[in-house]
């Protein structure tokens, strides 16, 4: 059993990792801290609090807090689908925090139910990460340490040397499959 | 399936609430209903057995609507996807 000390901790790293900032109202950020812990004790990981998992830890991967949908969402609407994680212009112009559309694609859901009726869920995996995002993942590279990610926009802070994310560039790359 | 009553002053509108017990947007919908005095009714879809919830995403999906929620259910024509006190009160005439 996880504690809530232990889930807010894990939030604030998560949250720092990215440069965002978690839910500025207090009572909705300790509701969301206790719905992750709650998951974390139900399924043994802390699937998204605002998302029905299923329980099969395989198919609920992209709902696991930090979600897949995190920085499109907290790009595009300025939080995230539960609202746990808000972009740092959001919370110091004290902008409105609402609740946004589901990202996830509709046929991950149906996959996930319909795993619960087979003796090996796990066999729903590869038609489930056939499923691609609906977003344009690309790589990018910090210019003062040289991390690399691939995601739709560059972070907000690097998380490793913490420069801004101005100092990202795009990697563009060509592969050159057989000969 | 458990179905909670909740009960309240304004009966006007048949009011039905899908809901996920750790999730804070289907808390502040339940509450804001409550402070509205309005009278509804809710599941929380997390507890009910797999059996449930399939019959529940039927239901939603069928109704037109999308299995993200919170999901309103108002008069039994009226989705409301989300926390939404806006739509709520258009659609409840509050």
């Amino acid at each position: 059993m996880t504690t809530l000390e232990a889930a807010r901790r894990r939030a604030e790293s998560d949250a720092k990792d990215r440069g965002y900032y978690l839910n500025p109202d207090p009572e909705f950020l300790a509701d969301l801290i206790e719905g992750l812990k709650t998951n974390e004790d139900r399924y043994g990981y802390p699937s998204c609090p605002c998302r029905l998992a299923s329980g099969v830890f395989e198919l609920d991967r992209d709902i696991i807090c930090p979600c897949d949908y995190r920085d499109p969402d907290v790009e595009e609407y300025g939080c995230c689908y539960c609202a746990l994680f808000v972009r740092k212009d959001v919370v110091e112009e004290k902008k409105p925090i609402e609740s946004i559309p589901e990202r996830r694609p509709k046929e991950k859901i149906a996959l996930a139910r319909a795993s619960q009726k087979v003796e090996k869920p796990a066999e729903f995996v590869p038609a489930l990460t056939a499923i691609p995002l609906k977003t344009k993942l690309q790589m990018w590279y910090c210019k003062q340490c040289g991390y690399v990610c691939f995601r739709e926009e560059p972070p907000y802070i690097c998380p490793i040397c913490k420069a801004k994310r101005e100092m990202f560039e795009e990697i563009r790359a060509t592969i050159y499959l057989g000969t | 399936m458990k179905i909670v009553k909740v009960n309240g002053k304004k009966r006007s509108h048949k009011v039905f609430m899908y809901a996920i017990s750790t999730c804070v947007w289907c808390k502040r919908t339940k509450q804001f209903l409550k402070n509205n005095s309005v009278e509804f009714e809710y599941v929380d879809v997390d507890l009910c057995n797999d059996e449930d919830q399939e019959k529940i995403e039927k239901e939603i999906i069928e109704r037109g609507g999308r299995l993200s929620y919170p999901t309103l259910v108002v008069d039994d024509k009226t989705l409301i996807t989300g926390y939404k006190p806006d739509k709520i009160t258009e659609a409840l005439e509050l």
